[in-house]
């Protein structure tokens, strides 16, 4: 019973959160002076296109771009009603991409799923290689495991995401035979998905997930291996060894429990620099998330649709916070309900 | 010293056996605090060799053009994607000192490349102390002596030039004026604001603490690069380089901060209750004036020290808004902008020279993490 309450207070305050953000990605949207439209009207204007700057008047007025400014934001948000009524992002309605001319939901469909895909992806690459090298490398600190752990890490955090990503590819190509660009095989694009695309799309992604994965896990790597070494030294550990456990059952069973928490925990700090890095890479890749789509639409200031990607990048992020503080209260019965201080 | 005659040494000083035996360790206790955190550092050999590879770097900075070879912007037409070249100093079994080869550009019309013939019997010197492309010391002294330069016909590349013929070596000393201040002026910022509103958000507490703390969650739960990039693609582009350079590093400051703002606010919550804070207060110093004398000296050196930890984020971040095109921008040269030459895989397959950026940034970074870390670890004397 509590935990439902403290589910509800977790989601009341997510939805919150997400209403500040709003805001926030409005105002940075509309920092820019002039909108796309008002820019396109000037170059027609100049080059003398009578009938195009008519569209591109109707178009403003039709999408509000001629209300004041907080007027718009409730009208995309879908507070206020707007030329035709009520229709913004509570009612569904993504708005219109001038650049691509097509609803935005038109254009972002699958990149959504895809985003997530490869950020959940990463997510898992992170926990598997960080859990089992994070304890090993308490287990066996300082001798040659722990060494090379750590600099691989270090590396990992040091190196340019993007770098990293145009290296691997061109060597994963060179000696692995693993594909190039995008994420999946370009004849499955459009496809229902079945096995074989499934496939493809499972094989697309081992470069992505490393990339955008090595330095997350790299930092949780580093932070797991401490509290292990933390948990390590204590008293009931020589106990367990004393009495002839054997190793791995008396690793899983106390110390790595008690440093479990931190690292469920800490995908809070993880996420956010998780979803940054798959929006870099995507660009580099050329794969098909929401990351091209938004430098695009922030370069030709085509404002719903980017307006749209960073509203979408910032509830996956949330979402993901969310779910972690839900996970670590049921993992840990010791947390309070309620704020959690840090 | 005297031998006994049964081989053993002594020490002739008197011996009081009444001396206190805490009294060797005296020096130690009585030492300022900044020797005992610089004794404790000496041993972390890692945080020590960055710190002096920093320092170096730093010391570079304003002399930039006068150790490398040409400017950044000078283009050599008959050398463009040129290999790398090594520096000899022996020619036919002879020690001639330093020198270089001449190299040729052959056009290769079956890959489409231009290839380099190195001319081995011909060693011509390198020039010391010569003249070359004019740039400025410090930022305001116009000087054109440069350390060293090719020698009339022949071209010193150390490593390699980019699709117009720059010399990539070079670039990347005057990219680091760019790459390497971003993230000071960024941490700037970011201590700026983390201090002030942590410090008040601690100080004060109450409603004041509420509403910081909220706006500090919601912007650590944001994911930074696409929000560096809306703010990034707001700089109009009619801006000169100067202007753009220092609002991208405002813009990398401004996400920052949170981090450093919660630091704060937890040491300011426990150090609040203090009884030297009670007693500032009770001579009627003013909040600014107990936060300033009173509670941050205490834990600068900390600051300090996270700071360090946070500056390689924003040299990442500067290097991944100009390899996007929305950072820093043509003639400006930075780290990031050279490596948006290498930006597909043709160029790192062909010419996997025009990467080389990434190899400083990897020791920069680095270099700020481990000094960072040596840092926080020797902060504490009086600790282990």
């Amino acid at each position: 019973m509590m935990f439902i309450r403290y589910a509800g207070y977790r989601l009341i305050t997510m939805l919150l959160t997400l209403w500040v953000v709003s805001i926030m990605v409005f105002i940075i949207i509309n920092l820019p002076p002039g909108d796309y439209l008002s820019n396109q009207i000037a170059e027609l204007q100049a080059t003398g296109q009578a009938e195009g700057v008519a569209k591109a008047e109707f178009l403003r007025v039709e999408y509000a771009l001629d209300r004041p400014v907080w007027e718009q934001y409730f009208i995309w948000v879908g507070m206020a009603p707007g030329p035709h009524g009520f229709s913004g992002l509570l009612q569904g309605d993504f708005g219109w991409s001038f650049e691509f001319d097509r609803p935005v939901a038109e254009i972002v469909g699958d990149a959504l799923w895809m985003t997530i895909l490869v950020n959940l992806a990463a997510v898992l690459f992170v926990y598997l290689v960080a859990l089992p090298l994070g304890v090993l490398a308490a287990w066996r600190s300082e001798t040659w495991i722990d060494y090379t752990a750590a600099f691989v890490g270090y590396l990992g955090l040091a190196t340019p995401n993007f770098l990293l990503a145009l290296i691997l590819f061109y060597y994963g190509h060179k000696y692995l035979g693993l594909p190039i660009g995008g994420l999946m095989n370009p004849i499955y694009e459009g496809e229902p998905m079945s096995f074989a695309k499934m496939q493809s799309v499972l094989v697309h992604l081992i470069v992505p997930t490393f990339v955008i994965g090595t330095s997350g896990a790299a930092a949780m790597m580093q932070r797991l291996r401490a509290n292990m070494l933390d948990e390590l030294s204590k008293p009931y550990v020589e106990t367990a060894k004393a009495k002839g456990l054997a190793p791995a059952r008396l690793l899983a069973k106390y110390p790595l429990r008690m440093a479990f928490n931190p690292f469920v925990a800490d995908i809070g700090n993880l996420l956010p620099a998780m979803v940054s890095g798959s929006v870099l890479v995507s660009v580099v890749l050329g794969l098909q998330t929401i990351g091209p789509a938004l430098l695009t639409a922030l370069k030709s200031q085509d404002q719903f649709l980017a307006a749209f990607v960073l509203m979408f990048v910032a509830l996956l992020t949330l979402i993901g916070t969310m779910i972690s503080d839900l996970l670590l209260v049921l993992l840990d019965p010791r947390i309070r309900y309620g704020a959690r201080d840090g | 010293m005297s031998i006994l005659p049964d081989g053993r040494y002594i020490d002739d000083a008197p011996y009081d056996p009444n001396v206190d035996l805490s009294a060797l360790d005296r020096s130690d206790m009585d030492a300022p605090n900044w020797l005992l955190v610089w004794r404790n550092f000496k041993r972390h050999k890692l945080g020590l060799i960055s710190g002096i590879f920093l320092f170096l770097s730093y010391l570079m900075l304003p002399v930039a053009g006068f150790i490398a070879p040409y400017t950044p912007n000078e283009r050599n037409a008959d050398y463009l994607y040129a290999p790398p070249q090594g520096i000899s100093l022996w020619h036919e079994g002879r020690l001639i000192g330093p020198h270089v080869n001449p190299t040729t550009a052959v056009p290769d019309l079956e890959k489409y490349v231009w290839t380099y013939e190195t001319d081995e019997s011909i060693a011509m010197p390198l020039q010391f102390f010569c003249d070359g492309g004019s740039y400025s010391l410090f930022g305001f002294i116009p000087s054109d002596t440069h350390m060293f330069c090719a020698p009339e016909g022949a071209t010193i590349f150390l490593f390699g030039s980019d699709r117009l013929g720059r010399d990539v070596f070079s670039r990347i000393l005057f990219g680091a004026q760019l790459s390497l201040t971003v993230g000071l002026i960024g941490i700037t910022v970011s201590f700026l604001l983390g201090i002030t509103f942590g410090s008040i958000a601690g100080y004060f507490g109450g409603r004041t603490d509420w509403t910081i703390q909220r706006v500090i969650e919601i912007l650590r739960s944001l994911p930074e690069l696409p929000l560096w990039l809306a703010l990034s693609a707001a700089v109009p582009s009619n801006w000169g380089p100067v202007a753009v350079f220092f609002i991208i590093s405002i813009i990398l400051g401004i996400l920052d901060w949170p981090g450093l703002a919660r630091a704060v606010r937890s040491k300011f919550l426990s150090l609040r209750e203090e009884e030297y804070v009670r007693a500032a207060e009770m001579m009627g110093a003013k909040p600014a004036r107990v936060i300033h004398r009173h509670l941050l000296p205490n834990f600068m050196s900390h600051l300090i020290a996270s700071a360090t930890l946070s500056i390689p984020a924003m040299i990442l971040g500067e290097t991944a808004l100009s390899f996007l095109g929305l950072g820093l921008r043509a003639p400006a040269v930075s780290w990031g902008v050279m490596l948006n030459d290498a930006q597909n895989l043709a160029s790192i397959e062909i010419y996997p020279w025009t990467a080389i950026p990434m190899l400083p940034i990897i020791f920069v970074v680095l270099a700020f993490n481990f000094l960072g870390d040596g840092l926080r670890d020797s902060l504490d004397p009086y600790k282990g």
